[in-house]
């Protein structure tokens, strides 16, 4: 019965919100407002096939490496700087800078230093999304745990074994924290580079069907862009529930405690 | 006590040496710009060096176009922060106390907080054309988001003691949220405004990049149309410049506002 009552509470809303959409937009003839049912059709029609493969998968693609190129170099970059007092010292106002950068200003810089390839708007997504993941690292690191730093060293850990087991698995929590706020920027800084310097992907695409008034197949890649959101913020909370499992055991340990 | 003495100095000591390396960094940085193109490391035309960056952006000072596009991104981002951590906060407190309607609005919550705020780009066009309203609705959008979630946190984050403490003293509701939820939640409504005013920078510019509304994104589209450079460079720089003057000064308010706080407190013992 509980099992029962949560579940409605969970699916309520939405359902409820999307009949309204379906019902209430039925028959539409506002030509920018077109039936949730002429949408969902044109989506079919629009985004399966040659048009997956070759205007989505390219900009996932391209997604997908820079933002792993942003978490590596982030977090190797992290750790390096973390780790020393005086390179701290001496980057942490540049760093602080460079982070501050609005990151779709960079869009205009790219294209001007590398044309509007693969190259530029994967340069973009790392230079945009880096900053998250290697402040945090910096933090991580800096903030492990003293007592564990003291017995590596008793112990002699050092080298690789301490990299992987004391400094990357105390900064892990904080590291995760940074991934996930590059993901939706990672997300953004993909739309908005193809949307300004490009002749193909998902955010050239859809722009070029507003510009075509093709006003359903518009509002369909309005809904994949926002399914794609949904999807990789979905799939970074099983990565992260993987990867951090037990530090939210830990944690979940000592509240009962 | 001698060692307590010799304490302060030793700190203003460190002090000094990381201000010292800070600045040789920023030095540092902007040298290894100016000389990278020089010797040719990066292409010259498309990266100039950072005393012509500096020069064209003194020119730009001068010019009356550069101010009015200054003035509307920052009246573009103000607006639109605004309308965010005030609905932000309203929704978030409404949330935050009803424990059912925070339950039936949570999935909806998590499916609507993803969707990139640039999915609504075409949208907005066609809806609004390049105006600074279509900017506003991305800028709304996204910062919403930031605030509602943080106030949400700060409100259900209400020590039980104290909440029953104040049922105790039969305080009403309105002395119930000026001194039972509100100092508790403060510190979160903070935090939202920290990251609302920087998501809604980014989305200001990106609105005025993309969709053309008027203001410094649209003077940096302009410039790379025209491949006025040096202009594009000197308008990043500015664009910069505005987010780190606007991350200064809200974390100096931030710790003026939460200044009796136990985290801010703890922070001042410690540097």
């Amino acid at each position: 019965m509980r099992f029962l009552l949560r579940a409605l509470l969970a699916v309520g809303l939405p359902v409820v919100l999307v009949a309204a959409w379906w019902f209430g937009s039925a028959g539409s003839q506002d030509f920018y407002w077109p039936s949730l049912s002429t949408i969902v059709d044109a989506f079919g029609r629009t985004w399966t096939g040659a048009m997956f493969t070759e205007q989505v998968f390219p900009s996932l693609w391209r997604l997908l490496v820079g933002y792993l190129l942003a978490v590596v170099v982030g977090v190797a970059l992290g750790v390096l700087i973390g780790t020393f007092r005086s390179v701290r010292s001496l980057l942490e106002p540049v760093l602080e800078f460079l982070r501050a950068f609005p990151p779709p200003v960079l869009v205009p810089a790219a294209i001007l230093l590398s044309g509007i390839g693969d190259r530029t708007k994967i340069l973009v997504i790392v230079f945009g999304c880096v900053w998250p993941v290697l402040l945090n690292t910096i933090e991580g690191v800096r903030g492990r745990d003293e007592v564990l730093s003291d017995t590596c060293r008793t112990y002699r850990v050092t080298g690789l074994l301490r990299l992987r087991h004391l400094v990357l698995r105390a900064a892990s929590p904080q590291i995760v924290t940074g991934a996930r706020q590059a993901l939706p920027l990672a997300i953004i800084l993909m739309v908005i580079s193809e949307m300004m310097a490009a002749n193909e992907g998902l955010g050239f695409t859809v722009l070029q069907f507003q510009r075509g008034f093709q006003i359903p197949e518009m509002w369909s890649g309005v809904l994949l862009l926002g399914v794609i959101g949904i999807v990789l913020s979905l799939l970074f909370r099983v990565a992260e529930r993987s990867l951090l499992g037990w530090y939210h055991g830990q944690r979940a340990g000592q509240r009962e405690w | 006590m001698v060692a307590v003495a010799a304490r302060p100095p030793r700190v203003t000591g460190r002090r000094f040496r990381s201000v010292t390396l800070g600045a040789a960094g920023l030095l540092g940085f902007a040298l290894v710009l100016e000389v990278a193109p020089r010797i040719g490391i990066v292409p010259i035309d498309f990266a100039p060096p950072t005393s012509q960056i500096l020069v064209t952006l003194a020119d730009q000072l001068g010019q009356e176009s550069f101010w009015t596009a200054l003035l509307r991104t920052l009246g573009t981002w103000a607006n639109g922060l605004l309308i965010a951590v005030v609905a932000g906060t309203a929704v978030g407190v409404l949330l935050g106390s009803l424990p059912l309607l925070h339950a039936a609005t949570a999935t909806t919550v998590e499916f609507l907080r993803p969707i990139p705020s640039v999915a609504l780009i075409p949208l907005v066009i066609v809806l609004y054309g390049p105006t600074v309203r279509s900017t506003l609705v991305l800028v709304v959008y996204a910062a919403f988001w930031q605030m509602m979630v943080q106030v949400v946190h700060g409100v259900v984050d209400v020590d039980p003691i104290a909440r029953d403490t104040a049922r105790s003293f039969r305080l009403g509701p309105w002395a119930r949220v000026r001194y039972v939820i509100w100092p508790s939640a403060l510190p979160y409504v903070m935090t939202g405004i920290r990251l609302a005013a920087a998501v809604a920078l980014i989305l200001t510019v990106t609105g005025e990049l993309v969709i053309g509304s008027p203001g410094l994104g649209k003077e940096i589209d302009n410039a790379q149309q025209s491949n006025a450079v040096r202009v594009v460079y000197a308008l990043i720089v500015v664009t910069g410049i505005l987010g780190v003057l606007i991350n200064v000064v809200i974390r100096q308010v931030e710790r003026r506002v939460l200044a009796w706080h136990p985290s801010a407190r703890a922070e001042a013992v410690v540097r």
